[in-house]
């Protein structure tokens, strides 16, 4: 399914892209709380969807939220070594540094698919990374590359 | 008098929220008393913790919101103990809790009260480098979420009361004083920094950039006052070189400090010298510091990285002065190299490693309860179990009986609710309620009817985004019945309401819209299922943190976010399901693997609270290594000790032991484990079933190769010259004896510290000095490692005349066959010594084989130096991640005879929240198997990092994975691996991410 709607197809200075973020629970999202707590502004692109751990996040889920239209994804979990279910992250770090060269390899720019860390504690590093996530998407414009052309 | 099945903690720092954590769940009505106005003591200002760098806000506030919100557990802050009565077993405490002029049961934390006064008072959580008005919160993620006046620096103004919404301020309100009835008390009232104020030798609060490591831990912190930047507060300069200053008020004895060591700042100021490099590359930290003490598990290879990798510099010598260079600010330092050199230096800032002082309030808490304190004015504990104090039922944990780290306080705070479990058993689960449910509504297969409920949080989502809005749009989506919204959706007065329209409209899904889950989940899942829907059929959205909060300016796209955002929960809401919690049941059995100190402890611990309990030992006789030591430093008698461990233990009919045994097979799982031993002399075997392991193997004496060990004679190790010491009047004709330390511990092969031998050394050295005063003892070591009180028997061996003489670990003694030593000292000279004996201080060797075959039946892992690995190091200390196996003694790293002692116990009372229980409950949220989509790769058991998946024979798929719903977590690592998409995590399912991402339009 493919969807794009007008605002996103143009790729003007008041284009804002809409970028998905996938956060683990015990770090990021209360990260994210906690940036929320502190008042800490960052532009309004992402839309946070809570999963148990980083290691949750099924390749699928990224490539489905590319063919959905979303124009970029973010997925944040615990720094090496916090992982609440001990090891999950690094599973994931695995599986994305895999991923990432097949999303290449279909033809997604660097960047549209973000992986990082962000702890409990630190709520300014989570408003930093949507900002730097949202300023390399609204470079990259609009994700149409699985818009369907036949 | 009755024994009562109630305990009262007192301090929530880490340690009292352990303690009572364990109670809790063990069937103990707790009462925890703190007096700040939030818990977490210490732990919640770090920033990160040693040595693994962990982040402690991660790792400790879901504890904290659990002891928050623990059914069993009666928290209250701002309190004072006023009076105490009674004996062990029955003791009624009178509490005054005092007021905090606004009303904890209306507060809902949204903190504009906080915002909109306008006085600007000092925040005691930031260090003093940040600001916060009258009306706070100790910090923004606290536990309980309250916000409080300080009346000291309120003016009356009247604001707060205004920009109530819930009407919580009351100027009023008066404190309450309560009569507590309790069996047991558990004193953790942590520890007070030392401040060098009072010392002003080091220019601490008069040159602005000398702070202390508290202050630079929230310098640190991402949520400290500069964001986690490293700057000087002089200008807000990036600081090059930072010098670190150990043992400030720490082994002190001018008189202006404290004598004892305080056990921590070692490592503490290792880490903090690290995370500094990490956040800021310009930095060069230096230490100074005298002997670095890196005595605990994986310290020494911390040290070595902080060398090595992070490039920080460690200089042996006392700072003599500093002085403030009045154009730079920055600060000269004078000081003596080892070699002799007088050395000049400016550094940009400078940190003061301080040291641990007992509470403040540690006099005043010894009154009343009756406990007495030792010389330092900490609480005096029983010399071999550290968590009695002087008055039987009273407990201590944690600082407040020595300075200690984060493990160790856990471990105590699990051994002193062990004490408590054998003091009141017989009254476990008498004074804790249950809650009557209404059975559940059955909604299978129900087209969904959801309703939303939308929160304004006062003004905090109301005032910066469109509620009406979102609520009439809420209203238009597929499925909704009915969107509300309310001023405050978690007060109690809509908890009514939400039930209330669960029945009017006849709702199957709930949704709210307001701020964390993280926090707010657990009281709305109540609501639900006190309104009879199963507690999973609900959803939340988060659109005051993430929306309201940190998109103030922008009214707008506030708005549109909240809306995607209440769509995505509804589209997710749409497939939820009830889920169901498997119970299992508990065999309240025990299976104790080790028969040395540890293992007695436990199993006398487990018997005494009459569970069946199988004690396994593989030697012929029970006592393990301590047959071999005589007296503590401290001067218990250990032989007498041990003798009347054994005498107990044959005597306890709960207990059966099995010597010269071997663990033939463990299988199983928590509460569930079968398990066979090949025993006895004759190899016979017996089978039986229990619902937890202690593991408790303990370790061995390293036998060197080096220094003509087996060679020579004369040559002997420690335990050997305790033996001649104890038993012979050999030291009699003896002129000198040389020791030599660090034998087979902290090199390349053990890189790790064996803790008890400097101990052991100055023990030895100073019974030998008692026995023959001509003696000449000299010790050969690299860095002395009498921590916390031991120090004194340090300096008593010292003014003993014992010589101690620093050797590097590059240029060791060397030794001729005449027993000549000769060792090169840091100032470079070269000493002979001629000696009777040869004392070597061998290290302690974990047993591989043994270790790896036990490793591998109970799937458990080991860490390099083939001891066991706990599931936390900070956190879980006595826990392994598998569930219902535990850690006890010098097998999970090497300590001394009482902190095995309390680990033992620690391990009981961990165990005891599952034995305990006649059944327990798996998570809900666990991972799921098709196996009709199953391939049986196994991918999903390399990914499990709980042992919880297995491959079993299907009679029509063939070999298909199993999921153990007991011991899955829920992680979905196995989830996100499966290609064949054979496994969702319940409550995450693919299907629902899935409608969440379709959800964009």
């Amino acid at each position: 399914m493919t969807v794009q709607t007008e605002e996103s197809k143009s790729s003007n200075e008041d284009w804002k892209p809409k970028i998905i973020a996938f956060l683990c629970n015990w770090c990021s999202y209360a990260g994210a709380d906690l940036a929320g707590v502190s008042r800490i502004q960052y532009p309004p692109s992402i839309r946070i969807v809570r999963v148990p751990c980083s290691g949750r996040v099924n390749p699928y889920f990224i490539i489905k939220s590319l063919t959905d239209g979303w124009d970029g994804v973010l997925i944040s979990g615990c720094h090496p070594g916090d992982c609440h279910y001990l090891t999950g992250n690094l599973v994931a770090r695995r599986r994305f540094a895999i991923l990432n060269e097949l999303l290449q390899f279909f033809g997604i720019e660097p960047g549209r698919v973000n992986f990082m860390w962000a702890s409990a504690a630190e709520g300014e590093r989570f408003a930093m990374l949507v900002r730097k996530a949202t300023s390399i998407v609204k470079k990259l414009g609009p994700n149409n590359k699985f818009e369907k052309k036949w | 008098m009755e024994k009562v099945g109630a305990v009262m903690v007192v301090g929530a720092g880490i340690g009292g929220s352990q303690t009572s954590l364990d109670l809790a769940d063990s069937g103990y009505k707790v009462y925890l008393i703190e007096s700040s106005t939030s818990i977490g003591g210490v732990m919640a200002q770090l920033d990160k913790t040693f040595p693994t760098n962990d982040c402690a806000m991660c790792i400790v506030s879901p504890k904290l919101v659990e002891t928050g919100r623990h059914q069993n557990i009666d928290l209250s802050i701002n309190c004072v103990i006023e009076d105490v009565s009674g004996e062990a077993g029955n003791f009624i405490v009178k509490v005054r809790k005092k007021s905090l002029f606004i009303n904890p049961d209306k507060c809902t934390g949204c903190g504009v009260c906080g915002r909109e006064c306008p006085i600007e008072a000092i925040d005691i959580f930031n260090e003093k480098l940040a600001k916060y008005g009258a009306t706070s919160v100790k910090y923004p993620q606290a536990v309980p979420l309250l916000y409080a006046i300080n009346r000291e620096v309120c003016i009356g103004c009247g604001i707060c009361y205004g920009v109530c919404k819930a009407k919580a301020v009351e100027y009023d309100r008066e404190d309450e004083v309560v009569d507590i009835n309790v069996g047991a008390v558990v004193l953790s009232p942590g520890f007070d920094e030392f401040i060098p104020e009072e010392a002003n030798l080091y220019g601490y609060g008069k040159y602005k950039n000398v702070v202390t490591s508290i202050e630079f831990e929230r310098i640190l912190s991402a949520s400290g006052p500069y964001s986690g930047r490293v700057l000087r507060p002089s200008d807000g300069d990036i600081p090059e070189k930072v010098a670190f200053l150990q043992c400030i008020g720490s082994r002190d004895y001018s008189g202006v400090g404290k004598p004892y060591c305080s056990s921590v700042c070692c490592m503490y100021t290792a880490k903090e010298a690290v995370i500094a490099h990490e956040h800021m590359h310009q930095i060069k930290p230096t230490i100074f510091s005298m002997d670095v003490r890196a005595y605990g598990k994986d310290f020494d290879k911390y040290i070595i990285r902080a060398q090595k990798q992070y490039g920080v510099q460690y200089i042996r010598s006392r700072v003599s002065s500093i002085k403030e260079v009045p154009e730079t600010k920055d600060l000269r330092l004078k000081y003596e190299t080892q070699d002799g050199k007088i050395i000049e230096e400016d550094f940009h800032m400078v940190v003061l490693a301080v040291g641990l002082n007992p509470p403040d309030d540690a006099k005043y808490l010894a009154e009343k309860f009756g406990v007495e304190l030792n010389q330092y004015d900490f609480a005096k504990t029983d010399l071999l179990n550290p968590v009695q104090t002087t008055k039987p039922g009273i407990f201590a944990c944690g600082a407040f009986s020595s300075p200690k780290d984060i493990p160790d306080t856990v471990t105590q705070a699990s051994a002193a609710a062990g004490c408590v479990n054998q003091l009141l058993y017989e009254k476990k689960g008498t004074l804790i309620t249950e809650k009557s449910l209404p059975p559940e509504i059955f909604v299978r297969g129900q087209p969904p009817r959801i309703g939303v409920f939308i929160c304004h949080c006062g003004i905090n989502i109301g005032g910066f985004l469109d509620v009406p809005e979102v609520t009439r749009y809420a209203k238009t989506l597929p499925n909704v019945v009915m969107s509300d919204r309310n001023l405050y959706t978690c007060s109690a007065d809509t908890q009514t309401i939400i039930k209330e329209k669960v029945q009017e409209y006849n709702l199957n899904r709930v949704i709210v819209a307001s701020c964390t889950p993280r926090t707010h989940e657990p009281l709305f899942q109540e609501t639900i299922r006190e309104a009879g829907l199963n507690r999973y059929l609900f959803q939340m959205a988060n659109i005051r943190d993430q929306c309201s909060w940190v998109h103030m300016n922008d009214w707008e796209a506030a708005t549109n976010k909240a809306k995607d955002l209440v769509r995505m929960a509804v589209n997710k809401a749409r497939q939820i399901e009830p889920i169901e919690r498997i119970k299992l049941s508990v065999t309240p059995k025990a299976l104790v693997v080790g028969g040395g100190i540890s293992g007695m402890v436990a199993a006398l611990n487990f018997a005494s609270q009459e569970y069946e309990t199988y004690l396994v030992e593989k030697e012929k006789e029970l006592g393990g290594f301590a047959k071999h030591i005589y007296h503590t430093l401290e001067g218990a008698d250990i032989q007498v000790y041990v003798k009347e461990l054994i005498d107990k233990i044959k005597a306890n009919k709960n207990i059966h032991v099995f010597t010269e045994a071997q663990m033939e097979n463990i299988d199983g799982y928590i509460g569930n484990f079968k398990s066979s031993v090949i025993h006895g002399e004759k190899k016979e075997r017996t089978e039986f079933s229990h619902g937890v392991v202690v593991v408790a193997t303990g370790a061995k004496e390293y036998q060197p190769k080096e220094f003509l060990f087996g060679q020579n004679e004369n040559v002997i190790l420690q335990s050997e010259f305790e033996r001649l010491l104890n038993e012979t009047d050999q030291i009699k004709n003896k002129k000198s004896i040389v020791m030599i330390q660090c034998v087979g511990s902290r090199n390349d092969e053990h890189p790790y510290c064996s803790k008890m031998c400097c101990a052991e050394a100055i023990k030895n050295a100073l019974l030998a000095k008692e026995l023959n005063p001509d003696l000449e003892v000299t010790i050969l070591f690299r860095d002395i490692r009498t921590y916390g009180f031991k120090e004194q028997y340090y300096r008593k061996a010292r003014e003993a005349g014992v010589i101690f003489i620093q050797y590097d670990e590059n240029n060791p003694p060397k030794i001729n066959s005449d027993l000549k030593v000769e060792v090169l000292t840091p100032r470079n000279d070269k000493i002979y010594i001629s000696t009777d004996w040869l004392v070597l201080s061998a290290g302690i060797y974990s047993d591989r084989e043994e270790n790896e075959e036990l490793a591998k039946m109970l799937k458990i892992p080991l860490n390099d130096d083939s001891f066991f690995l706990e599931a936390h190091v900070k956190l879980r200390p006595v826990d392994f991640a598998t569930e219902g196996v535990f850690i006890a003694g010098i097998a999970h790293c090497p300590k001394t005879i009482e902190d095995s002692i309390s680990q033992a116990n620690a391990a009981v009372s961990r165990a005891c929240t599952i034995l305990s229980k006649d059944e327990i409950e798996a998570e809900g949220k666990t991972a799921r198997i098709d196996i009709t989509r199953c391939i049986g790769c196994g991918m999903c058991i390399e990914n499990c990092a709980y042992n919880a998946i297995e491959l079993v024979d299907d009679r029509r798929f063939g070999t298909v994975a199993s999921i153990n719903q007991v011991l899955c977590k829920g992680c979905g690592a196995c989830s996100g691996n499966c290609r064949c998409s054979a496994i969702d995590i319940l409550g995450f399912t693919g299907e629902q991410i899935f409608e969440m991402i379709t959800g964009r339009i």
